[in-house]
Parts: C-alpha cells; structure tokens; sequence
C-alpha cells in the first residue's frame, strides 16, 4: 500500500511541473513586455524597472523560471496592481465563498446522481433509464448561466423563494449563508449530475453482469441489498474517478455562477482580474486552481486504497 | 475504462446489425437525423441571415429602447432612412432589434464550433500519430498535454484571451489549445492498437515508408472515432465562446454573439428577460443538437466507444 501512495505522490510531480512550466511560459509567449504587462497600463517606469529587476528578465530564460519557482515556492504570488494587495491575501480572502459553493455543489451532486444512475442501471432500457439519460444530455448542453437566469427568473423573482443574488459569510450566521448558496449550488450542480448520473449507470450496469450478483440474488438477499452492496461496491472506482476529473468542470462552472449569483469567490476574482488585466492574480488564480485539480486527483487516486482492498497488498 | 468496453461491446454488438453498412445505420438513428436536421436549419438561418426579416444587427435607435418581444417599433438605418419594423425578440436597451442580433448570432457560434473543432483535428492528428510512432516525442509530447490537461479548460481559454485581447481568431485557438490535448490523446491510443493490426505489419514486412504507414494504413482507420470526437469539441466550443463573450472576455462587444447578447442583457435581466432567455435557448439547442448528433454518430460509427462516456 504504502508503495502504491509513494508511486501515485510521484506521479504528480510532472504535471505539477508543467503546470508551472505552461504558467511560466504564458507570460514570457506574449507580445510585448512581461514587466509592462505584469505592472499593470497604469504603472510608471520606476514600478515597471522594479518588477523587471524581480523577475530578473535581463538573465537567461532558465534563470528566470528559478526565480520564479523560487517566488511561487515561498507563495510569493506577486502583488496585484488592481486590488493593491498580495496576490496570496487576496486567494485567502476569496477562499471562503468559493469552496462552499463547491463543497455544497459536490453534496448535493453526489446525493442526487448516484442513485438516479443505481436505479437506471437498474431499470436498464426502461422509462426511468431513457428519461435520466435524456437530461443527462440536456444536462451537458444547457449552459450553467442560462440555466442560472432560468432558475433566478423562476425560483427568484417569479416566486420569491430564494434571494436573486449576493452572498452571506458563514461568519454571519448558518441559516443566511446556505440560503444564499442553495441556488447557486444547484445550478451549479446540474452539469455535475450529468455526469456522475452517467458514469454510476455505466459502471452499475457492467457490475449487474457480474456472476456474483447472480450468487447474491440466488442466496435470497434483498434486492436493494444486491445493487448497494455488491453492484454499487463494486462500481464505486469509476465513479469516484469521475468525480475527481468532474472538478475541472466544477472550476470553469464556479466562474461563470459566480459571476452570474454575484458571489465574491475566486471565479468572481478571475473574471475581474482578466477584464482589468491584472496579470499577477490571473497568474495566481491558475495555478491555485491547478493545483487544487491536480491534488484532488491525487485524493481520489489515494481513495482507491478504500474503495478496492486489491491495492492495499 | 478498458475492461468496460469489452463488456460493452456485446451489449452493442446485438443492436448493430452487420449486414448494414455504417451509411444505412447513419440514416437510420434517429439521434443522426434530428441533430442533422437542426444543423442544417442553423447553417440556413446562418447563410441567409440577411434575408429572414431581420436589419443590421448594430443599428440602434433610442426610440425603441427595451421594447417588449412582438412590439413595433422603430429603427434608423445607417442612411437614415426610418424603417417601421417588429421587434419579435423586443430590443435591447440601445434600441437594437435582438431578433436580428441572434440570427446573425448564429454565424459566430457556427463558424467558432466548426473552425475549433477543425483545428483541435489537425493538432490531435499530427501529435497523435507522431507520438504513437516515435517512442521519444511521445514521452514530451504526453507530458506537456497531461500538463495543459491539469488546467481546466476555461481558465486556459480566459488566460489566453486575456492576453491576446478578444477576436475571432484569438478565441479559436484559446479553446482549441485546451482541447487539442484530447484528441491527441485518442489519436494516440487509437495509433498504439492499429499498429499491431496485420496489415500494418505487412506494410512493414513489404518496406512500407513510415510515413505512408501513418498516412495511408493507420489514419483513414481513425477517422469514425475523430467525426465523434470533433462533433462533442464543436458543442464545446459554441459553449465556452458563449461562456467568454457572456463574462466579457470573449469577442469585441460590438459583434453579435449569442454570448455578447446576454452580456448586454445582465443588467436588467429582471425587468427585461427576453434580453436573456432568446439568444440563450437558441444557444442551448444548438449545443443539445450537436451533442445529440453527436451520440448518434458514436453510436453508429464507432460502437466500441459507445459505451465509454
């Protein structure tokens, strides 16, 4: 097991270094001036010399991306020329919006998908199983801000059920902050139930196959007892994979309903950091953000230690 | 993934009748034909943009500002003639007709979807089948794409587009660059089986250049999986061109994108939805059109990945 772990720990190393590679790269591929661009249009000379002098642009490319591994290692993000603070601050302060929204949007994806596909699969060829996968397309083609104006028009303004838009810090009381994240979190949660609802029927169907269900169900156990601990058990790796990879969705989703919900998150952060074009936090949020989805990644991988007693030994 | 398919493929196998050639079975799927259908009537509504009724899509008139869909109205044309003329989808808060504005929409989105997918084709194509040939550009070639794949696309496209400030072509390849590491991974897969079909090792046996191999042995054997592949990438595209133009990142805001038009309508969404909700449901079905043809196409042309996702 232990073994397994250190394989998979490494494994992530290349990506997170062409991550930071590309990253690096970005600005340095650009026309123009990675110091002028980096200050920001509105920077003098003086501030424009200094961030050049920082980055250290009079050396060799491999010079530079020592330096700038050296700053990104210690969090030294840069500082943002447009909100006048440390790019880290500012990932800090846009934290704690961001990952309710996400942590909500996974509960409520995981809560909903899974067993709409055990039932499909289930059900394989039925009406359930024709409706389900229907949405499921309609899921992955309805744009998350359209369907956002939808629901707000809908469950917002037409009914009143929900505030339009805005955000309460958990800080402000329980009751307040998950009444404003509820419709966010379901808009956001739709493409997500997409996808696992997908996935869960998949992998539940090709486990329905398996001769150890016809044991299961020879021996008398309950049908629910059948499909939830031995076709669910054993369909668990793919699905839990798919949540893994679901996140690079759920981060693209996250910029567009928060800026849709007016949510101070990091997707906020990014879409006003590139219409200012505010380079450094630009430049923080992705690699935040890639390493947020390259360490998730490396979770779910770890997690199949749980889900599949074959790898502990 | 792997062991799925082996499984999968008898579920399929029993409802693709070998005697049909994959033409037949393409007419016959009913998925084929509606999302065929619904794109030729874009490409139509695309072609003919000029001639169903609607006026330039930038002229503007402060007279008809935020009139409600059905309304008439006027609209000064750029001679400055007075057109008396309905506002089927009402009008923006400029005065602009968005009736007008969503049909000539839909040549961005069309040519967007179609030149992404193209170009996410030929990038996939020529890095597939050299790194599923030569051992040492596929060890740099699949690092730097699992790297650009650890980045979610969307932030890839809005960093690009940051830099490169909006225009069509800077958009195409903001998203072609996040999805090109796909299809080079597909191609790549598909390379490393077909090279140990028979027939490639008989092209070898008989001296076969490798580059006649690739060309003429291995890449006519991956075109069903890459017609797949480019339609879910042309969907894809519509979508996050929408999604750029929408958050303000994407193409000037003086060309009428579907994206563009729903920027506009932000503000005052609550009084005015139509602003909204008419370029967005033309968005929606056209993406649920291209998805829909899309699983059809995989369905009849490539019943081993039918299963996969």
């Amino acid at each position: 097991m232990i073994a397994y772990i250190l394989k998979r720990l490494l494994a992530t190393i290349p990506a997170i270094s062409v991550v930071a590679v590309l990253v690096f790269m970005l600005l340095r591929l650009t026309p123009g001036d990675p110091a002028a661009i980096l200050a920001g249009d509105a920077a003098s000379p003086e501030q424009i010399a200094q961030i050049r002098a920082n980055l250290g642009l009079e050396e060799p490319l491999l010079v530079q991306f020592g330096i700038w591994l050296k700053q990104m290692a210690l969090g030294d993000l840069g500082e943002s020329f447009y909100f006048k603070i440390k790019v880290i601050d500012l990932i800090g302060q846009r934290l704690e919006p961001t990952l309710s929204l996400a942590a909500l949007t996974i509960v409520i994806a995981v809560l909903v998908s899974v067993p709409l596909g055990v039932l499909a699969a289930w059900r394989f060829g039925g009406w359930f199983d024709r409706v389900l996968m229907g949405f499921s397309v309609m899921g992955f083609s309805v744009p998350v801000f359209v369907l956002a104006y939808i629901l707000i028009w809908l469950l917002s303004v037409k009914l009143g059920w929900f505030p339009v838009q805005g955000y309460k810090r958990m800080a402000d009381g329980f009751g307040p902050y998950i009444y404003h994240l509820i419709l966010p979190a379901v808009t956001l949660s739709v493409i997500y139930i997409a996808l696992i609802a997908r996935i869960t029927r998949a992998s539940v169907l090709e486990a329905l196959g398996e001769d150890y269900i016809r044991t299961a169900r020879a021996k008398g156990l309950l049908e629910s007892q059948v499909l939830v601990k031995h076709a669910l058990a054993n369909a668990a790796i793919p699905i839990v994979t798919v949540i893994g990879i679901g996140i690079a969705l759920l981060i693209g989703g996250v910029v567009v309903t928060e800026s849709v919900y007016a949510i101070p998150g990091l997707g906020r952060l990014t879409v006003d950091a590139v219409l200012a074009r505010d380079f450094p936090t630009i430049q923080g949020v992705i690699l935040f953000f890639s390493l947020v989805y390259v360490l998730v990644n490396l979770l779910v991988d770890l997690s199949y230690v749980f889900f599949d007693p074959r790898i502990r030994y | 993934m792997a062991q799925q398919d082996t499984s999968s493929l008898s579920v399929e196998a029993a409802s693709v009748r070998p005697q049909q050639s994959a033409w037949q079975r393409m007419r016959a799927s009913g998925s084929v034909r509606f999302g065929a259908i619904f794109l030729f009537i874009l490409i139509f509504i695309s072609v003919f943009a000029p001639w169903l009724g609607t006026v330039d899509p930038t002229l503007f008139d402060a007279a008809s500002r935020d009139l409600l869909p059905g309304k008439f109205g006027e609209i000064m044309t750029l001679e400055g003639e007075v057109l008396k003329h309905q506002f089927l989808m009402g009008s923006d808060s400029f005065g602009r007709d968005i009736y007008s504005r969503v049909i000539y929409g839909t040549q961005v989105s069309l040519l967007v979807g179609l030149l992404t997918a193209l170009a996410s084709l030929a990038l996939g194509i020529v890095f597939g089948l050299l790194s599923g040939y030569i051992r040492w550009v596929d060890s740099v070639v699949m690092r730097v794409m699992d790297g650009l794949m650890a980045i979610p696309s969307i932030l890839i496209a809005i960093a690009l587009v940051a830099l490169w400030r909006g225009s069509i072509t800077t958009v195409i390849i903001a998203i072609t660059i996040p999805e090109g590491p796909r299809v080079t991974r597909l191609v790549r897969s598909l390379v490393l089986s077909i090279r140990e079909e028979p027939y490639v090792e008989a092209a070898i046996a008989i001296g076969t250049p490798t580059w006649r191999i690739m060309l003429f042995h291995i890449l006519p054997n991956t075109v069903a999986p890459l017609v797949v592949q480019g339609t879910y990438i042309c969907a894809a595209a519509i979508l996050v061109e929408a999604i750029l133009s929408f958050l303000g990142v994407g193409l000037p805001p003086d060309i009428p994108t579907w994206g563009n038009i729903m920027a506009e309508g932000r503000p005052q969404f609550i009084q005015y939805p139509h602003n909204i909700f008419f370029p967005g449901i033309f968005l929606a079905i056209t993406v649920l059109a291209v998805n829909i043809l899309g699983d059809g196409l995989r369905d009849t042309l490539d019943p081993k990945m039918a299963k996969r996702l």
